[in-house]
């Protein structure tokens, strides 16, 4: 609750780490009967240290919008910058990502995986262990060092994936509904976790879901998003600080905040799943 | 529990091996199916014993195994290369798999008589026909294993920086790895039958050749016993490649 803390919550004040300008995703090609517009015109400005939520129904393109945040994708139209710089491909330095799935690689122990990694970061062989038992214990998984991924439940592998995204010590974590194969109530202790570790290290977090709760719980700003293509609703504030307490949950300005998600995004949810039944039938 | 069911796994495999041993004796021994097709199980150790002492055989299995080494050596090589060549691009993966697996297909054994035509009687028609037919389980695995790779750990390089030897080096080839090695292991025994029996059908010399020598000769326990040294040698392969395979296991794989 420092003031540190409370000032992260008002982004306009703060230094802008993410300029999202008028990006548009096409896939196929334009004007075809198969051409899908899975991003439609968004601008956004994500704040340093800010925990930034896309919220919207399955399937509505937030994915895509993340990978291109990320450099993964390329878009049709628009710009991304980060720091400045326009981004043309993957940012190894800058930005670190985190899956729905696993990818830590199952041939390679958790040492291992955090040691090609941090190879990539050009960090010295001499403190990959170090830096790869800092990561762990901040998730509480330093015993699974030399374990291999396979050895682990779905949840304590989202955690090592998540501290491999903090070993490799960029300032920007991009993740892609990190916990939803998880269930519900590791994913709001998980959730606790991450508030704690960007309270502690005030990284800029971008975060991919479309678990109500968890927007909510977690997030300074919460864009809610439209049935596909994806464009944004409106964006939500959530004034609490990091890190956030189970307790907050129970707050009536918790209940409110996801009401009030809720009633944005049902007819953009309908939409999703009535999208997806015809293609179905398609 | 599980040490149980290995136990008796193994005895039951025994026993089968001792009730066809049995079999052979008994058969042996009262007639019931003429010698010249199944001779008895003593005159078959007999030849043997005079068989491995001799230098015919010695100089015989090393023609044969050199012509298996050559043959698998170029298959080994085409098939890795032109697999992996295959997968580095998704239009001519999927216009090529399925051309050497619709090849695999069909039996390279008809055109056994093309390869004598073109490479003589000699080993190295041999070489050429365990080549060829080595070469598709080596090709089609090495295919099926990198472009099977999961596009996630690909993704995943990528944002990690990954230089291209380092996405090679630690994401492609050990996720390709245990299905290549499949393929190597299939190559290995089709490339070893191959060469065989192209030397039981035409050549000059090697084991496959000896076999047919001494079936046309009427010498069926002389045959048995070259066929007994060919099981000991398969025998002994298959046992090796187990063992590089249980040393690999827990390595590689698509797994979660």
């Amino acid at each position: 609750m420092s003031p540190a803390h409370q000032s992260r919550i008002a982004p306009a004040e703060q230094a802008v780490a993410i300029s999202v300008r008028n990006v548009t995703q096409l896939y196929g090609e334009p004007g075809s009967s198969q051409a899908v517009l899975a991003v439609d015109n968004v601008s956004l400005d994500i704040a340093r240290g800010e925990f930034f939520c896309l919220l919207g129904p399955s399937g509505c393109g937030k994915s895509t919008l993340l990978n291109i945040i990320g450099g993964l994708v390329q878009p049709t139209q628009g710009t991304v910058t980060v720091d400045d710089a326009t981004v043309r491909g993957p940012l190894p330095r800058k930005a670190a990502f985190v899956f729905q799935e696993s990818t830590l690689f199952p041939w390679y122990t958790i040492a291992e995986n955090f040691g090609v990694a941090l190879k990539y970061q050009d960090v010295a062989r001499s403190e990959w262990r170090d830096r790869t038992n800092k990561a762990l214990s901040s998730v509480g998984m330093t015993d699974f060092i030399d374990h291999y991924p396979n050895q682990l439940s779905v949840g304590m592998r989202q955690r090592v994936n998540l501290a491999r995204a903090i070993a490799t010590g960029t300032e920007i974590l991009l993740m892609d509904e990190p916990f939803a194969a998880l269930d519900e109530q590791s994913r709001m202790v998980l959730g606790e976790d991450l508030s704690v570790l960007l309270a502690e290290t005030g990284k800029t977090i971008i975060f991919v879901t479309h678990s109500l709760a968890e927007a909510v719980f977690l997030s300074d700003r919460i864009a809610l998003m439209t049935a596909r293509p994806a464009r944004i609703k409106q964006i939500l504030e959530v004034n609490e600080p990091h890190p956030r307490l189970p307790s907050f949950i129970l707050q009536p300005r918790f209940g409110e905040l996801r009401n009030a998600c809720y009633a944005l995004l049902h007819d953009e949810i309908r939409l999703a799943m009535d999208e997806r039944g015809k293609e179905q039938v398609r | 529990m599980k040490d149980i069911s290995s136990l008796s796994a193994r005895l039951i495999q025994l026993g089968i091996f001792a009730i066809a041993i049995t079999a052979w004796f008994v058969i042996g021994r009262t007639g019931a199916i003429a010698p010249l097709f199944v001779p008895p199980i003593d005159a078959v150790s007999q030849a043997t014993i005079v068989l491995v002492q001799t230098g015919a055989f010695w100089s015989s299995v090393r023609v044969t195994l050199m012509t298996i080494a050559e043959a698998y050596a170029i298959a080994v090589m085409l098939g890795i290369l032109g697999g992996y060549a295959v997968t580095r691009s998704r239009f001519l993966t999927d216009v090529l798999e399925p051309l050497v697996s619709g090849l695999f297909a069909i039996p390279i054994t008809l055109f056994f008589p093309l390869f004598i035509l073109g490479f003589g009687i000699g080993a190295e028609s041999k070489v050429a026909y365990g080549a060829a037919y080595g070469f598709f389980p080596i090709a089609l695995n090495t295919i099926a294993g990198f472009a099977g790779v999961d596009m996630r750990f690909l993704n995943a390089a990528r944002a990690m920086g990954f230089s291209a030897a380092g996405t090679f080096r630690h994401v492609l080839l050990p996720a390709a790895f245990p299905v290549v090695f499949t393929g190597l292991r299939i190559g290995f025994f089709i490339c070893f039958a191959s060469v065989l029996g192209g030397e039981t059908i035409s050549s000059l010399a090697g084991v496959g050749r000896s076999i047919a020598l001494a079936a046309e000769l009427m010498e069926p326990a002389r045959m048995y016993a070259w066929i007994a040294a060919v099981v000991a040698v398969a025998l002994l392969l298959n046992k090796m490649i187990s063992l590089i395979e249980s040393r690999m296991r827990g390595y590689g794989g698509n797994g979660n």
